[in-house]
């Protein structure tokens, strides 16, 4: 398996350097060349660990781990890169002297705010789903993952992906879409990833040894099949040059700007909302040792929440040269998907009746919780949100940046946390985490960093939409722009501290994983116990 | 696993996954409604307001709502509640705006409303201006300080292609052109400097005081104190609007300089251009009309 690995690796590093041999802008080479340096690198690593010895042999061995295991630590690992790259840019906002001179064109807030966005949504949360869907299709499906080593091409696959976007946006190779930013190339890869993805994802559903698909399957399917079509029709670009970076949409206009908010509401409705509600079906009920609330709510809210979010997408563009129709209808339909988006948090919440003494005792149940409680806080906010009155004073500003990071920070973060500390001590056959009272402080870390956030977004957000509108007894506007931007610098600082809490909670979770995985004790299996009590 | 089904008042659905199992609870009654109301208010807003789209234009809604009429009716209502006070700004002598208590307090809030929103990107919010930005506070005025040359400063603007109006001049690039040798351009600086007492090299002041006759005079005046028909400033203030020290006036010299002003006149209403025009001539370096 490793020697096909090793050939893919050293093909990717034999075609980057053509690239770059025959790259017409200075953007394309550079990245043809770190595309080289990078999968090189996977190179030698692949070699390095070719020898190493496997973990022991479990009951669960017919699954495929290992691509998971890797997932893991993809998610932790670009989870730290993002959320640090998240709080040195809002300290760059709070003190632009952090746009260094130096680094301009490289790191100012302009170059790094893609890069936050594209690391936490796509390397943090995309990994994060690829590694949880991985897991849970397996154990759902009492099936090992279809393809055998296409798994691994998904992955590594994926991680490539995630590398070229990130170096794209610092060297300035940006189609300018609000989270499609990654040029035609890179959008010709990820296409080929995740075609490969759904594969491997209905393959194993297909092969499944059980009856029924559980719940959690029709989310991530519905996030992957509805992920594939929204990045396909969005990206849909005619480049300059196949040896240059820079490509043209074929969107002009209004048109652009409506394809461009259907994909970007829908990345969060498919990628950030179906997705993690099937990492949520599985890792609550699991976590909680109780069956799942209500099978009716949750086919009743899965059909209604797919079928309703597509549409949510023109409340993005309330009061701009989006017809009034459109606009009306977009907003419609976010309201109505607010009960359809509560389902999830019920029946999460609901699961954990006759087990709420969990909450006390079990720190990684407390996060699932509260992720929950974001999950159902921002889902409120967001169909409030999109209200065109309410619109009018919350568009363009912080408190759009405040809403976005409830979600993403409470929901995805504070789930992703629960799923690694799930999954750490099954994947590396240990008994228990390293430490319990190390999950409580990131909690509690974790936890008040989003309330300073969201506060503080909310008080900024609010403070400027009122500020923008405000007129005197004349009708003339009180405050100038810079007056506003001036007036939120506390709330800024805030933001920021709240950003350090964070950040500093997923290091803590990483040394606790680290000590998991490596110094945990090792959970002695059915069939060694079993051997023991023969004696 | 451990199986607690301890909830004997429901069944589950008998499937199982992993251990996990599916209670086969009804839907909870508060939930169902809430989203039966929210789905028959959004029947009813999409009837209200414009939304349901056809073959050649969509439903207008039965309240007429349109976001292009409501922005109209907001502006309608302001241009009409100020329109008397507008029309008696646009009809006074500038000079004579600030006899009329009411209409000087009119035309202040308004033009300092109107430099807000469209003078601060440059000027400041404050007005202090930046650097290549002239600070508005002070007295010392390139083309003009009191209230009409203010007033068409704002109208026609500066070295803009907007406007064949625009007040108009350039500095020769006596650096980059080769008008000058660079020792030349050395001792002119010099000699610039000590105009406002701060020269670096006195031995090269006399020399520039010369090359200073022959290529500046003409424009900044005999004694340096420049010309406002032309927008030459005075370099004897030592008040700087690219920097006084060394390096920048030697950039300056060398290279020129060419600030640009959008021609205000094309976007903005007569009576908004009057009364920025009062606010700029207010702020404290305001000249009274001398002619």
């Amino acid at each position: 398996m490793n020697y096909i690995k090793l050939i893919v690796l050293g093909l990717i590093t034999l075609l980057a350097m053509i690239a770059a041999n025959y790259a017409r802008d200075v953007a394309y080479m550079v990245h043809a060349l770190i595309i080289m340096v990078v999968s090189g690198g996977l190179f030698l690593w692949v070699l390095r660990n070719t020898d190493e010895p496997v973990p022991a042999a479990s009951l669960q061995s017919t699954y495929n781990d290992g691509v998971i295991r890797y997932g893991v630590i993809a998610t932790a690992f670009w989870g730290v890169v993002g959320f640090l790259a998240g709080t040195f840019i809002a300290f760059q906002l709070a003190f632009p002297g952090l746009n260094f001179e130096w680094a301009q064109g490289y790191a100012n807030f302009g170059r790094l705010r893609p890069l936050h966005t594209s690391a936490v949504i796509f390397a943090f949360g995309g990994n994060a789903l690829l590694a949880t869907s991985f897991y849970i299709v397996q154990r759902t499906s009492a099936a090992r993952l279809w393809g055998g080593n296409l798994a691994w091409f998904v992955f590594w696959g994926y991680q490539l992906f995630i590398v070229l976007a990130a170096t794209g946006y610092l060297l300035g190779g940006t189609q300018s879409k609000e989270y499609a930013e990654p040029e035609w190339y890179i959008d010709l890869w990820l296409t080929i990833v995740w075609v490969a993805y759904l594969a491997v994802f209905l393959g194993t559903i297909i092969k499944r040894k059980e009856p029924h698909i559980y719940v959690a399957n029709w989310f991530f399917l519905a996030f992957i099949v509805t992920v594939a079509m929204l990045h396909v029709v969005n990206n849909l670009t005619i480049p300059v040059s196949i040896f240059g970076s820079k490509s043209v949409i074929v969107w002009a206009g209004v048109q652009d700007a409506m394809t461009q908010w259907w994909y970007g509401h829908n990345a969060v409705g498919f990628f950030l909302t179906a997705g993690f509600l099937g990492m949520m079906y599985y890792f609550i009920p699991k976590q909680a040792e109780r069956p799942v609330f209500s099978y009716k709510l949750s086919i009743i809210h899965f059909w209604a929440l797919i079928f309703l979010y597509i549409w949510a997408g023109p409340h993005h563009l309330h009061y701009t040269a989006l017809p009034d129709w459109a606009s009306t209808l977009g907003m419609v339909f976010s309201v109505i998907l607010w009960m359809p988006s509560w389902g999830g948090m019920i029946n999460g919440l609901m699961t954990l009746s006759g087990a709420w003494d969990k909450l006390r005792t079990d720190p990684v149940i407390r996060m699932m919780v509260i992720s929950l409680g974001f999950y159902g806080m921002s889902t409120f906010e967001g169909p409030m949100m999109s209200i065109r009155a309410v619109n009018s004073l919350s568009h363009y500003t912080d408190w759009t940046i405040g809403h976005v990071h409830s979600g993403a920070l409470g929901w995805n973060g504070m789930i992703t946390f629960g799923a690694l500390y799930f999954l750490v001590p099954k994947l590396w056959n240990k008994e228990r985490l390293y430490s319990l009272s190390l999950v409580s402080w990131h909690f509690w870390l974790a936890t008040i960093g989003i309330v300073l956030y969201a506060a503080s977004m909310w008080v900024t957000g609010i403070m400027e939409g009122l500020m923008w509108r405000e007129v005197d007894a004349n009708g003339f506007l009180v405050w100038s722009f810079a007056d506003t931007v001036s007036a939120k610098f506390p709330m800024y600082v805030v933001r920021g501290l709240g950003g350090i809490m964070f950040l500093l909670g997923a290091i803590i979770m990483c040394y606790n994983l680290w000590m998991t995985a490596t110094r945990g004790p090792v959970k002695e299996t059915e069939a060694t116990a079993a051997a023991v009590a023969a004696e | 696993m451990s199986q607690q089904d301890d909830d004997l008042d429901f069944e589950t659905t008998g499937h199982e996954w992993d251990g996990i199992k599916e209670y086969n609870k009804p839907l909870p009654r508060w939930w169902l409604y809430t989203f039966y109301l929210t789905i028959i208010w959004g029947i009813g807003y999409s009837i209200a307001y414009p939304a349901w789209p056809g073959i050649s234009g969509a439903t207008a809604g039965v309240l007429g709502f349109s976001t292009r009429g409501e922005v109209a009716a907001d502006i309608a209502a302001v241009e009409e509640a100020n329109a008397a006070i507008n029309a008696k700004l646009e009809a006074t002598e500038l000079t004579q705006i600030s006899a009329d208590a009411d209409l000087q307090d009119f035309a202040q809030n308004a033009g300092a409303a109107v430099f807000r929103t469209w003078c601060a990107q440059c000027h400041g919010s404050g007005a202090a201006g930046a650097e290549g930005y002239p600070n508005l506070l002070d007295d010392d005025w390139l083309w003009g300080g009191d209230i009409e040359a203010i007033h068409e400063t704002v109208t026609v603007g500066i070295r803009n292609t907007e406007n064949d109006d625009a007040r108009y001049s350039e500095m020769p690039a006596f650096g980059r052109d080769e008008l000058l040798e660079e020792a030349q351009i050395t001792q002119v600086v010099n000699y610039v400097m000590s105009l406002s007492g701060e020269a670096q090299d006195a031995s090269l002041v006399a020399d520039g005081a010369v090359v200073f006759e022959e290529n500046c005079a003409a424009c900044h005046a005999e004694d340096g104190t420049g010309d406002r028909s032309q927008g030459a400033p005075n370099l004897a203030d030592a008040i700087w609007l690219y920097g006084g020290d060394y390096d920048a006036l030697m950039d300056t010299v060398n290279n020129a300089r060419f600030g640009v002003m959008p021609a205000w006149g094309k976007r903005l209403s007569e009576a908004e251009i009057r009364a920025v025009s009062a606010y700029v001539h207010g702020l404290g370096g305001g000249e009274v009309l001398t002619d």
